[in-house]
């Protein structure tokens, strides 16, 4: 390797202080910086969320507890969502994607800097408002309360009847506000691939997390602006004396139903796709062989996209809709499984003859693998409606989607993490630690969420605070919650990992993978301007055919 | 029990073991086992998979596909994969070597193309059938035709050509499948959104205010039958729970013929009826021949007939009616109805009148 050994002054100026630094991350408009604020802001929700988790889990441990009561366990669901959605999934990917795209297409940042910042300020704000509804929920009585509604907040219990204090305007305001953060970041992302790849760097040769950002930022802008929408509509509804769903006046609930999931649907696209894209870059890499098919990657990326726009009614075969359309939405979301199907068997593709390295990214992008299988079939039951009219808003439901974001999408941003981590912070992160946290993390999984589809089949609902006993659904729902605690075990070692590994960890070197794209051509943590000059690339793996000038990808592409 | 009508109906037939335990409660004690048995199945009394119903056994029939489909796709997937990690992995004697780069191959492509699009046909036009027998099925003339309204937590059943209001507790007669006498749901609701779920009669259809649904049931065999509200509807969404219970014809006819008469009022009226008039219970609750004519509230005219009270949250005794009408959120917080501050005469008086509303 070579693109390293620019020569570069030390700078001599004194050491900053506290403040100066504070000033420096508060004000940046770097794209790394701003990627890592959002990726430590969403690592912070996410304990959040997670204590949440916890609180319901103990909560059902048995029939009858009386943990918590019903208030606060309503609150802790709707938060739950809430929160792991909107400032946990959300955050991270999009922090994710602002630190990676301009060092993988050879841009010395993204295309608007400020909005940039903006856009992730606009999403703090939106959490912290979040959050202070525990103090200010209630308005002007005194003690707070938060928001339980229900993260997808059905009218007419959101109206001024059902839902008094102000509980649910701090819901509404907040994800309005992280809203227009998250259509700020999204056009910044599509400029940004559009408009700053470098020389030579044509779509057909962008890495896949780059296409599938593209993608994913197009589905927010076409997916965020209804929800954003429906909240003004909300909002009207409750102060200004609107009629749009408060049924009590001749709206229609069914109306925010249709808003929300068509923002809701895609919005599982959103955070899944990123989670394809780091897979796409991980497996590779660790099977030593280049990506299996990546036209058809492409594709089928674009395809679920568009699909993924036309498939959100199946959140409402309960709801009365007629029989054709059922029968419609039935089709549209069984003909996604394809495209899915076509990149599980890509990754099986570029795995098959390899050399499978098993560091801890990759270890945890092969339980994403399996997971993610197990999350699709499980998906594709439900998608026949009937069988959705018993599944649906069951603990199968809860169980299914968890698999999704939890086996399929965390576990991809855990192989994430262990990837780039040496690239963001310099250094290696301890591999015995991966390790340890990639087992006590998916055995807890699994006891949580293979369990968990048990009481949905013997018809446990979601969103109950307590349940009957004699229903069969005791001793599920105790192993559901003793699984609760390994994740949390897990997540406490990665968490000491990272930062033990940030102060303590061996120096990585630019490229401690041997990876083929552009990021791994600066050092590593990069430069402000990344890249000393801008990189000219010929193939899709550039860093491939420096190391094998004998070789090299373009003369396959 | 005192007097109450014997629920013989709700017995599995031939459950020895429920006639054994009936055989043990003394008549007129007030214990758990006044909770009529619900009829039992595998696992669970809400078992999805334990069918009693044409709409449950043909979602059963198509689920047992689509599993079937599913499992096939899984066991093949998932050995490729296992056989891929394990004959894959690194070796410690290899030689540093990268190995053959393939890029990618449109036959193989094409094939985990085609072979998905067929399968996903053929689960397509196995649901679709489906659909349409349960959404679009005929409605028979002599099918019974209940009205069933969501409130914030329990429900309400009307039939509005038998003339019988009643709430929590539904009755509905079994169907031979030879001549079937389906019911017919209409779901309606007073507040919020709720769900009407009894999985071994049928899926879930949702209570939406300005939008009715429907649906219907046909159950095979009597019996007791659970289930709950499925769609979160507020704080006590989780004690919404259901009761459907299944009879013979005549069983059903009988307690239709109950059911419609007004509640036998003593003469003189008595103290706890003066209370129960004098107070907001009235604003609420509905007696029929009476001047309680409340709506939002459970209709009380035959509360004595009910196995349950609180939307079945707790068995119907005279211990849990006085805990009720004293405190509800001691059973249910969050529920609706208040506190109603009775002092200790009042309650007993106010208890001693329900208990004669049979």
């Amino acid at each position: 390797m070579s693109t390293e050994s620019i020569a570069m002054p030390k700078p001599e100026a004194a050491p900053r202080t506290f403040v100066e630094k504070l000033h420096e991350w508060v004000t940046t408009v770097d794209h790394k910086q701003l990627g890592i604020l959002y990726v430590l802001y969403a690592l912070l929700f996410l304990v959040f969320g997670g204590v949440e988790a916890t609180i319901m889990r103990i909560q059902l441990i048995r029939p009858h507890n009386d943990f918590v009561s019903p208030q606060v366990f309503n609150r802790m669901f709707t938060m739950h969502g809430t929160t792991m959605i909107f400032f946990v999934a959300m955050p991270i990917l999009f922090g994710f994607a602002n630190y990676l795209i301009p060092l993988m297409i050879g841009a010395r940042d993204m295309a608007f800097p400020r909005l940039n910042a903006f856009s992730f300020w606009m999403t703090a704000f939106g959490g912290l408002l979040l959050y202070f509804s525990f103090l200010g929920g209630d308005g002007l009585y005194g003690a707070g309360n938060a928001p339980d509604v229900g993260w997808f907040a059905y009218a007419p219990l959101t109206s001024q009847t059902f839902s008094r204090g102000h509980s649910t305007d701090f819901w509404i305001l907040s994800l309005l506000v992280s809203g227009f953060g998250s259509v700020g970041t999204a056009i910044n992302i599509i400029a940004t691939i559009l408009c700053m790849r470098c020389r030579g760097m044509t779509l057909g040769k962008m890495p896949l997390l780059a296409w599938l950002n593209l993608t994913m930022a197009g589905l927010v802008v076409l997916a965020v602006s209804p929800l954003t929408a429906a909240q003004l509509m909300l909002l009207v509804d409750r102060y200004l004396g609107g009629h749009f769903f408060d049924t009590q006046a001749g709206g229609s609930a069914v109306m925010w139903m249709h808003f929300f999931w068509v923002f809701g649907h895609p919005e599982v696209y959103v955070l899944v796709i990123p989670a394809f894209a780091f897979a796409s870059e991980i497996i590779p890499v660790f099977s030593r062989k280049a990506i299996f098919g990546y036209p058809v990657m492409v594709a089928a990326t674009i395809c679920i996209g568009f699909i993924g726009m036309s498939v959100w009614a199946h959140h409402m075969f309960t709801v009365g809709m007629s029989s054709a359309a059922n029968t419609f939405f039935v089709l549209s979301t069984m003909a996604i499984a394809v495209p899915t199907g076509i990149k599980i068997f890509n990754w099986l593709a570029t795995m098959w003859g390899g050399q499978i390295h098993f560091k801890s990214p990759m270890l945890f992008c092969v339980g994403f693998l399996f997971q993610f299988l197990i999350a699709g079939l499980t998906g594709v039951m439900m998608s026949a409606a009937p069988f959705d009219w018993q599944l649906g808003n069951s603990y199968f439901v809860i169980a299914h989607f968890h698999y999704v974001i939890v086996g399929g999408i965390l576990f991809a941003l855990f192989g994430a993490f262990y990837y780039w981590f040496p690239k963001m912070s310099g250094r290696m992160y301890n591999e015995t630690l991966g390790r340890l946290h990639f087992w006590l993390f998916i055995i807890g999984f699994h006891l949580t969420f293979d369990f968990m589809h048990i009481p949905g089949i013997l018809g446990m609902p979601r969103r109950i605070y307590t349940y009957e006993p004699g229903r069969g659904w005791d001793i599920w729902n105790l192993i559901v919650t003793v699984g609760v605690f390994f994740q949390a075990a897990g997540v406490l070692v990665f968490i000491g990992n990272l930062l033990w590994s940030y102060f303590r960890g061996e120096l990585a070197g630019s490229d401690p993978w041997d990876a083929w794209t552009l990021e791994w051509s600066t050092t590593s943590p990069p430069p402000t301007y990344n890249f000393a000059a801008i990189p000219e690339v010929k193939s899709r793996r550039p860093l491939w055919d420096i190391k094998h000038p004998e070789d090299p990808d373009w003369q396959y592409e | 029990m005192s007097g109450r009508r014997k629920i013989n109906f709700v017995d599995v037939v031939g459950s020895l073991r429920t006639h054994a335990l009936k055989a043990l409660v003394p008549l007129g004690g007030a214990t758990a086992a006044a909770f009529a048995e619900p009829a039992r199945s595998p696992l669970s009394p809400t078992n999805i998979f334990a069918p009693v119903s044409t709409p449950a056994q043909s979602i059963f029939d198509l689920s047992r596909l689509v599993l079937m489909v599913t499992a096939a796709i899984f066991v093949v997937v998932f050995s490729l994969l296992a056989y891929a990690i394990v004959k894959f992995r690194k070796r410690r004697a290899s030689d540093g070597r990268e190995p053959a780069q393939v890029y990618g191959s449109t036959q193989v492509e094409l094939a985990w193309t085609v072979i998905p699009i067929l399968i996903v046909v053929v689960l397509f036009l196995a649901a679709a059938r489906v659909i349409a027998s349960i959404q679009n099925a005929a409605h028979p003339s002599n099918a019974i035709e209940v009205t069933v309204i969501g409130h914030q937590f329990w429900w309400e059943y009307r039939y509005p050509s038998l003339k019988v209001v009643t709430a929590n507790e539904l009755h509905i007669p079994v169907s031979d499948p030879a001549h079937p006498t389906p019911t017919f749901l209409t779901l309606l609701s007073a507040d919020t959104d709720h769900s009407f779920w009894v999985p071994r009669l049928g899926g879930k259809t949702d209570l939406i205010p300005n939008h009715p649904n429907s649906m219907w049931v046909d159950p095979r065999e009597t019996g007791l039958y659970l289930g709950q509200c499925a769609q979160y509807c507020g704080t006590q969404h989780a004690k919404m729970l259901l009761r459907v219970y299944v009879q013979t014809r005549d069983e059903f006819d009988r307690w239709i013929q109950d059911q419609s008469r007004p509640s036998q009022i003593r003469d003189p009226v008595s103290e706890g009826q003066k209370i129960f008039e004098r107070t907001a219970c009235i604003s609420c609750h509905a007696v029929a021949g009476t001047v309680a004519n409340g709506r939002f509230g459970p209709d009380l005219t035959h509360l004595m007939s009910r196995d349950t009270i609180a939307s079945g949250a707790a068995p119907n005794t005279s211990e849990n009616l006085r805990r009720w009408i004293q405190d509800p959120s001691v059973i249910k917080p969050g529920c609706k109805m208040p506190a109603m501050g009775l002092s200790d005469p009042d309650l007993d008086a106010v208890t001693s009148y329900l208990e004669t509303l049979r």
